[in-house]
């Protein structure tokens, strides 16, 4: 099992008044899953998910990832599986500005014992067909493309999880599509892909969809019919500007 | 070594990707350290000129001026008021070598107002009446021509040295020595004096705001009796044997001049003998409090340097907040994360400290050019204790100000860093 939560609570507390964002979650997740974790805003999936991809800690429950509970990382150590393990792509990119395309995908090999960073980085924007806009900066292409950046950041370290926090909600719906096909792919190459989404059409990329409510775990069904879209060819820019 | 050279590289590409900050932060620093170094400089610099005229003068000298003061203020004289209790019996009695047997040179001094004629050209200046080893108590210098000795001095013989100014002005094409000029002091009926030009003073400049070119030298006798027409001293200046016999010296005049005067009780003083070393101790008072000044001014600019640093980094707080958010979800950890920051804020406080220096040591040359050109004998002063403090101070505030918010950030969640408003 790659992913084993039990019985996961969060709490905030602000000023005095508790509030229970998570209230008991417990799952599993495969390695090889395409899990999309939907439901409408406020209902906890974000944070479930910060809590899954390590940017965040529960406030109670069990985590084990890769069988090892991760109450016993400590800092450094969470770093360390969010920069090999792991990969983040979000809602808002969060690129850094007015760097080139190649240099915020170089960002995570930075802090990590990789070599040759240049070489794996383009071979990972050429993965998403940006080979052609490396100099570029970040601020110099689009929505979509910003997001295939961040793929292939996410992608740049080889991880065995790729987390995505609402990946084409501030996309176009043809963009969109690219970027999960994109994901689609890495699936199907061997990567779990955990995805955030309030789009029952996005959703439907998945192999498996849970739907959460309130900070509970309302469905969980297997998808058996994922959606597909169109494919994209490696050197094809679908969205210039 | 190697990665260090690699951050080093990373990190002055993310400072160029952020101009205007960067530019910023480096501005603030050049202001804190260029004011300090100009402005310790410049007090510096005025502390030189100011005592380098007076040391000039040399350290063996003591002057006597008639009229009673108190230890650390101006006598009388120097307001212009005219005190006759000073006279030539006195500086008579200190001739004995008896009782004062340091003293080398003695000479007395009176100076007025004359207007010096040659053929249809006259001048107004200024003129010093004076014995011959007032060349060596003054340590003159002598363009052309000779001083008058101590001889012509005694005898009042009718010689005249010119300031070189004076020389240039009433015989632009030279040729003045032997030549007869007159003398007329125009606040008396007395006359015009007829005098041969013996010599031209060196040129000076300007020293303590007055063309020290612009007067003449003439024998005591003469400029006291028939052009002032007085019968006392205004001032009389000593040279002693060596500067460890002053204070002796000193003793020795005031009780001279105590038995001419019948003075009893040392309140009573009618003259004051003062040496080198009390004007200089009264000048570097004055001078060390204009320093003192000038060092709050450099604080007040490194106050302003650090505020424009301190604020351009806290303005930033929140979108460094937000990268460091996202660095930490990428997999740095706070150690490389404060490690970034670090190289980050000695890289900008680095340069501008460097600029600072280069930018802070040209303007205090070239006012030190300009006060050359002004005819001041300003010498180029640069303290490498302020330049050491201002780099300090201003590297410190960059440090604390671009290090301490990205410390608190790295401590966050990655998520709340990442959402941080």
């Amino acid at each position: 099992m790659l992913i084993e939560l039990k019985n996961i609570t969060k709490e905030y507390d602000n000023g005095g008044v508790v509030t229970k964002v998570l209230k008991g979650i417990s799952l599993s997740v495969e390695e090889g899953e395409f899990l999309a974790i939907m439901g409408p805003s406020g209902s906890g999936k974000s944070t479930l998910m910060h809590i899954i991809g390590f940017l965040d800690r529960a406030t109670n429950g069990t985590y084990l990832f890769d069988n090892e509970n991760i109450k016993d990382f400590n800092d450094d150590e969470l770093a360390y599986i969010r920069n090999e393990r792991i990969g983040f792509v979000f809602q808002s990119f969060n690129l850094l500005a007015r760097t080139s395309v190649l240099d915020n995908v170089i960002l995570p090999l930075t802090y990590s014992k990789k070599k040759d960073h240049i070489n794996l980085a383009t071979k990972a924007l050429e993965a998403v067909g940006l080979g052609n806009r490396l100099s570029f900066l970040s601020n110099q292409i689009s929505g979509g493309q910003k997001q295939r950046v961040a793929i292939a950041r996410a992608l740049v370290c080889d991880p065995k999880v790729i987390f995505a926090d609402e990946p084409t909600g501030n996309l176009d719906s043809k963009s969109g599509n690219t970027v999960m096909n994109i994901l689609g792919r890495l699936n199907s190459e061997g990567r779990t892909i955990i995805l955030v989404t309030h789009d029952r059409n996005v959703a439907e990329h998945a192999n498996r969809i849970i739907t959460i409510k309130d900070g509970e775990i309302i469905s969980d069904e297997h998808n058996s019919n994922p959606r597909k879209s169109q494919m994209i060819e490696d050197d094809q820019d679908i969205e210039l500007k | 070594m190697r990665t260090l050279f690699k951050n080093i590289n990373v990190e002055i590409k993310n400072l160029i990707s952020r101009k205007a900050r960067s530019f910023l932060t480096i501005l603030g620093i050049i202001i804190g350290v260029a004011g300090v170094i100009v402005i310790i400089s410049l007090g510096a610099g005025a502390q030189a000129l100011v005592l380098g005229q007076i040391t000039k003068l040399g350290t063996n000298i003591i002057g006597i001026l008639p009229g009673k003061s108190d230890e650390t203020g101006p006598p009388a004289a120097v307001f212009g008021v005219q005190i006759k209790t000073l006279v030539e019996a006195d500086v008579e009695a200190i001739r004995n070598k008896t009782r004062v047997p340091h003293a080398i040179d003695i000479v007395s001094v009176v100076r007025g107002n004359v207007t010096i004629t040659f053929g249809d050209q006259s001048i107004d200046t200024t003129f010093t009446a004076t014995d011959g080893s007032y060349v060596r108590v003054q340590n003159v210098e002598m363009d052309r021509g000779v001083f008058f000795s101590d001889e012509e001095g005694r005898a009042a013989a009718n010689v005249i040295v010119l300031g070189y100014d004076v020389a240039d002005q009433l015989f632009p094409n030279g040729g003045e020595l032997g030549q007869i000029v007159k003398l007329k002091n125009n606040s008396n009926s007395f006359g015009s004096i007829p005098f041969r030009i013996i010599g031209v003073q060196e040129k000076l400049g300007t020293v303590a705001f007055q063309n020290q070119d612009d007067q003449v030298f003439i024998p005591f006798k003469i400029g006291q009796r028939q052009i002032l027409g007085i019968d006392y001293v205004q001032f009389v200046r000593i040279r002693t044997d060596t500067p460890e016999n002053v204070k002796t010296t000193i003793i020795d005049i005031e009780g001279v001049l105590r038995e001419q005067h019948r003075i009893k009780n040392v309140a009573d003083d009618d003259f004051a003998v003062r040496d080198l070393a009390d004007a200089i101790k009264i000048l570097t008072n004055i001078t060390d409090a204009l320093r003192m000044f000038l060092g709050l001014m450099a604080g007040i600019s490194l106050i302003v340097g650090g505020i424009g640093i301190m604020n351009i980094m806290l303005v930033t707080v929140s979108e460094r907040t937000r990268e460091i958010g996202l660095r930490k979800a990428l997999g740095a950890t706070s150690y490389k994360i404060r490690n970034q920051f670090l190289l980050e804020a000695v890289i900008l406080t680095g340069v501008g400290g460097i600029f600072g220096i280069i930018i802070g040591i040209m303007i205090s040359y070239l006012i030190a050019l300009g006060a050359r050109y002004a005819g001041y004998d300003w010498s180029f002063v640069i303290s490498p204790i302020a330049i050491i403090l201002a780099v300090f101070v201003s590297s410190l505030t960059g440090i604390i100000f671009g290090l301490f918010p990205a410390m608190k950030a790295a401590k966050l969640n990655p998520i709340d860093a990442l959402r941080y408003e």
